[in-house]
């Protein structure tokens, strides 16, 4: 009576295929467009008021302006209202430089009960630790090739 | 002492002592609390930390309260209890052995996910039926927060979920079972095998563990002989919307029609319209809470007067889910009945 793996397993995926909802792609990437759109929008402004309000140059107004996303970010992960939007926006959400900030403040929030040292400092980069792994990794073999292209 | 026969079939207990529910206990968090069952819950908690300085303490002092107030209720002290049966979501079950340090009494830990909350009902009912025990508290609990950090992100990670996620209930519920005075006893405990059908995504669980849920209640029936329309409802634990259609449909792949009568906890307890409850509830606190706040007042008030409550549970751990492995699957189903007279059955 007993069902076991194999021909049964094979079956009950193609069953249950058609009987779990799927995920609304198109709502989510309506989401994530306008999410992710308002968010660079914001920063547009921020950078700009840099520039008229505060005479930076538009390469210097970068950093101040990513240095404040950041800071919105984690304030709105720490007040419990990034994830809420998260869970609406989707990639709108994560893809920003507000999504790495919520990664780690969440990450550091979540751990403080472990000490600050083994809970927050071990694993504040638990969840975004990757993104710097593979973008490190990512940027050594796109250098690599510009380099054998363009230079070699 | 006889030794009676209890074994009725391949994996069913048959106790004709007709163990009792003396009392049970509840406590929830808000969101549980805002839902449609709102009212039934002994203890509602508008602090998800329930004045607990981390989600784990939280947890364990939902457990201790829902233990305590069972206790109280049964018109018992802590200790007349012969014995704590008990067991939660977490790793090394940390908040149920916190618990009992608290309640002092000798500890049973079980481990069955979502499925112990059935799980410590049917062994508390055996030791009781068996002599072995006077008075037992099973109980179980979860909280969302410590299931989102042990199984998935950090709480305030904002990560999107899929609409065949779940929401892990903040609550526990307990039960004091022993022979005395009361009006729902425990007829039968079905206990389940591991079934893996292979699904691998742990946002699918109602999937995952709908066929260890049919396995059981066939299994249930052959063993002790009873027809669907025995039973008033058949209870799951934690199929949610998802994995109670699929339920059904493998039931009637089996020829068991359950017609109507076929509920789930995960669905009752949260309104659908209330903020990221996906496809329901789950957590060992999910089955507890509603069988114990509701399921069991519906048998009181004579509603109802038979029920199979299938407890279901996925094994995974958060390494297994990592390394690709797929989800083996539990069910315990416990025969609920009310009884009118003393000595009487249905």
């Amino acid at each position: 009576m007993s069902i076991k793996m194999g021909a049964d397993s094979k079956r009950y995926q193609t069953m249950i295929k058609n009987r779990q909802p799927g995920k609304p792609w198109l709502r989510n990437s309506v989401r994530a467009f306008l999410a992710g759109g308002t968010v660079c929008f914001i920063g547009q402004c921020i950078q700009e008021s840099f520039v008229h309000l505060f005479h930076f140059s538009e390469k210097t107004a970068g950093n101040p302006t990513v240095a404040i996303l950041i800071f919105l970010s984690a304030l709105f992960t720490g007040i419990g209202v990034y994830d809420v939007f998260g869970q609406w926006a989707g990639a709108g959400s994560a893809v920003p430089v507000t999504g790495f900030s919520n990664a780690m403040t969440a990450a550091a929030l979540e751990h403080k009960t472990e000490g600050y040292v083994t809970g927050v400092g071990a694993n504040m980069f638990k969840v975004a630790g990757p993104v710097i792994v593979f973008g490190v990794v990512s940027a050594f073999f796109v250098g690599l090739v510009r380099y054998l292209i363009i230079k070699g | 002492m006889t030794t009676t026969n209890r074994l009725r079939g391949l994996q069913t207990w048959e106790f004709s002592s007709l163990p009792r529910i003396l009392a049970t206990g509840t406590a929830v968090g808000p969101k549980e609390g805002e839902g449609p069952l709102g009212q039934s819950f002994d203890l509602v908690h508008q602090d998800a930390y329930i004045g607990q300085l981390s989600w784990e303490k939280a947890e364990r002092k939902l457990l201790e309260l829902a233990q305590q107030t069972a206790v109280k209720k049964a018109g018992i002290t802590m200790e007349e209890l012969t014995f704590s049966v008990s067991g939660d979501l977490l790793p090394q079950n940390v908040s149920s052995n916190f618990a009992a340090r608290t309640a002092g009494k000798p500890l049973i830990g079980v481990f069955s996910a979502c499925a112990t909350s059935m799980e410590s009902v049917a062994l508390a009912a055996l030791l009781v039926d068996s002599g072995a025990a006077t008075y037992v508290l099973a109980s179980t609990g979860s909280h969302n927060s410590t299931a989102e950090r042990t199984f998935r992100y950090p709480t305030e990670y904002g990560a999107q979920k899929p609409p065949t996620a779940h929401c892990t209930v903040t609550g526990a519920g307990a039960a004091v079972i022993g022979q005395g005075t009361g009006e729902v006893v425990i007829r039968y405990a079905t206990i389940g095998k591991v079934n893996d059908l292979g699904v691998k995504s742990p946002w699918e669980m109602g999937a995952a563990m709908a066929p260890a849920a049919a396995d059981t209640i066939a299994m249930h029936l052959r063993d002790t002989g009873l027809q669907p329309a025995d039973y008033d409802a058949v209870i799951t634990g934690d199929l949610a919307s998802v994995g109670l259609p699929i339920l059904d449909e493998l039931l009637r792949a089996r020829g068991i029609d359950l017609k109507g009568r076929l509920l789930d906890c995960g669905i009752l307890i949260y309104d659908q319209k209330q903020a990221e409850v996906f496809s329901g509830g789950s957590g060992p606190g999910c089955c507890a809470c509603v069988t114990f706040a509701h399921l069991l007042p519906r048998l009181e008030s004579g509603q109802w007067q038979r029920i199979l409550v299938v407890a279901t549970g996925a094994l995974l751990s958060q390494i297994s889910a990592l390394q690709g492995e797929t989800i083996p699957c539990i069910a315990h189903a416990v025969t609920f009945e009310r009884i009118r007279e003393q000595g009487g059955g249905v």
